[in-house]
């Protein structure tokens, strides 16, 4: 039953629970119109104490899309929590007016303290390097989708692993199903947190290496997630620099890989993805964050029992 | 090994590791109390090779979590008229609540001052600790 429940950590729901959800997605995207009215009267609020576009729109439309309405602030600047609001006070106001909550904080495990003090359901949007399942959701789906299923897979995760929040929420994700093979390309400044690498991966005795190139891996995948290496983590503008151009994915690459190997991307990308891969046919981040809109679609409608 | 008369009411703390029995005593604030108490350190023990052991001749209330986490392998030892009443084997406590300050510059629990620090046991060997928030880890040392 998911009803009424928070969704903090994608460890939160179990693997039955996310079929429900995944094979409810999948009816919404064969017949959107019987589902386009099923939040007639419900009010979701999106808290957004950090900048977002893709996330808060893909909320905001999903919303839209099941006939609901959306309230919310999408920088704190603009709302009460400028004038020192606390989150467990911000969170059970907001729950006098909406039915669900969404928030986005750049500090982490904000969304777990809401969720202690909230009456209505709450969704972990993104909280600072930590986690973020429901790009979790949406990365799942796509794969359900291009891939036909969820274990026995050979998945390259690229990037920023350390502070990427859509990597650990993947990794601790895929780490329920079987045969998930990982490789995790990184530059050394940039590898997987400890407690990623010691708590899930060994723990779940999941099979994985650490390499520096994409080169090295990209022939054994069946997906490879690039992600951006993000300015607002780090402390340090050389840093940045130093590594914001580490990986770029281009056509030379594209040729050593699989044909049926899909390149998954959560959005926004700086430079990591040439644009001369958009027309490949693996290319496959735009529809990633179309799918992204119909899993939030199908969350909404199970936490609120509306389906 | 030196004799201590024995306790008619009180507590003995026992299996302390060696060189902890004064970070207990110090923990207690045994050192301002007016009844009699004893450390003994570097007592022989068959289990231990080495141990701390602590008297106190009268009853008194401690958080049993904060001392498990200063040290694990303690016994208390609770005696009435004479004879024990209780023994209780402490071990490290699978939640701590603010014990444990999260050192997480990132965590939510550096700016929302009224959330309670919460940590879990995630590995007893190495004495790891993990923010129930962030997921930072903390080895335990000391109180």
């Amino acid at each position: 039953m998911l009803k009424g429940r928070h969704l903090i950590d994608p460890m939160d729901f179990s693997v039955e629970e996310l079929e429900e959800i995944f094979l409810l997605a999948e009816d919404i995207i064969d017949a959107p119109e019987k589902f386009s009215k099923i939040c007639d009267g419900k009010i979701l609020a999106t808290l957004f104490y950090e900048p977002s576009t893709r996330t808060r729109f893909s909320f905001e439309a999903a919303m839209l899309r099941l006939g609901g309405q959306v309230i919310g602030f999408s920088e704190p600047q603009s709302s009460s929590v400028s004038k020192g609001e606390s989150i467990s006070d911000t969170i059970r106001t907001i729950a006098c007016y909406a039915d669900v909550a969404v928030m986005r904080h750049p500090k982490e495990g904000a969304p777990k303290v809401a969720s202690v003090f909230s009456p209505i359901p709450v969704i972990n949007a993104g909280d600072g390097g930590h986690q973020h399942p429901t790009q979790t959701l949406t990365d799942l789906l796509t794969i359900r989708n291009y891939k036909k299923r969820l274990n026995n897979l050979t998945v390259g995760i690229c990037g920023d692993l350390k502070f990427g929040r859509t990597v650990h929420s993947l990794i601790k994700a895929l780490s329920r199903y079987e045969n998930i093979s990982l490789v995790l390309i990184s530059p050394e400044e940039l590898v997987i947190p400890d407690y990623i690498r010691e708590e899930i991966i060994e723990k779940n005795e999941m099979e994985f290496r650490q390499v520096r190139t994409i080169e090295e891996a990209i022939g054994e995948l069946d997906i490879l997630y690039m992600t951006r290496v993000q300015r607002e983590r780090f402390f340090n503008e050389e840093d940045y620099i130093r590594l914001k151009d580490f990986y770029i994915l281009d056509e030379k690459k594209m040729k050593m890989a699989k044909d049926d190997m899909i390149v998954m991307h959560p959005l926004p990308r700086v430079n990591e993805i040439s644009y001369e891969i958009d027309s490949d046919a693996r290319a496959c981040y735009f529809p990633q964050a179309k799918f992204g809109m119909y899993a939030r679609m199908a969350l909404i409608a199970k936490l609120l029992g509306v389906k | 090994m030196i004799k201590i008369t024995s306790i008619e009411k009180g507590i003995v703390i026992d299996h302390i590791t060696a060189g902890l029995g004064i970070e207990i005593f110090k923990y207690l604030k045994l050192d301002g109390v007016n009844f009699s108490v004893a450390l003994i350190m570097n007592a022989h023990s068959k289990k231990l090779g080495k141990k701390d052991m602590i008297k106190i001749d009268n009853i008194i209330e401690f958080d049993v979590t904060e001392l498990g986490l200063i040290d694990p392998n303690v016994t208390i030892i609770t005696i009435e008229n004479g004879t024990i009443t209780k023994k209780e084997k402490l071990s490290l406590p699978s939640q701590v609540e603010n014990v444990i300050k999260c050192k997480n510059p990132r965590c939510v629990t550096s700016v929302e001052k009224y959330v309670d620090h919460v940590f879990y046991l995630v590995d007893e060997e190495k004495r790891e600790y993990r923010c129930k928030y962030c997921d930072e880890k903390t080895v335990f040392k000391g109180v």
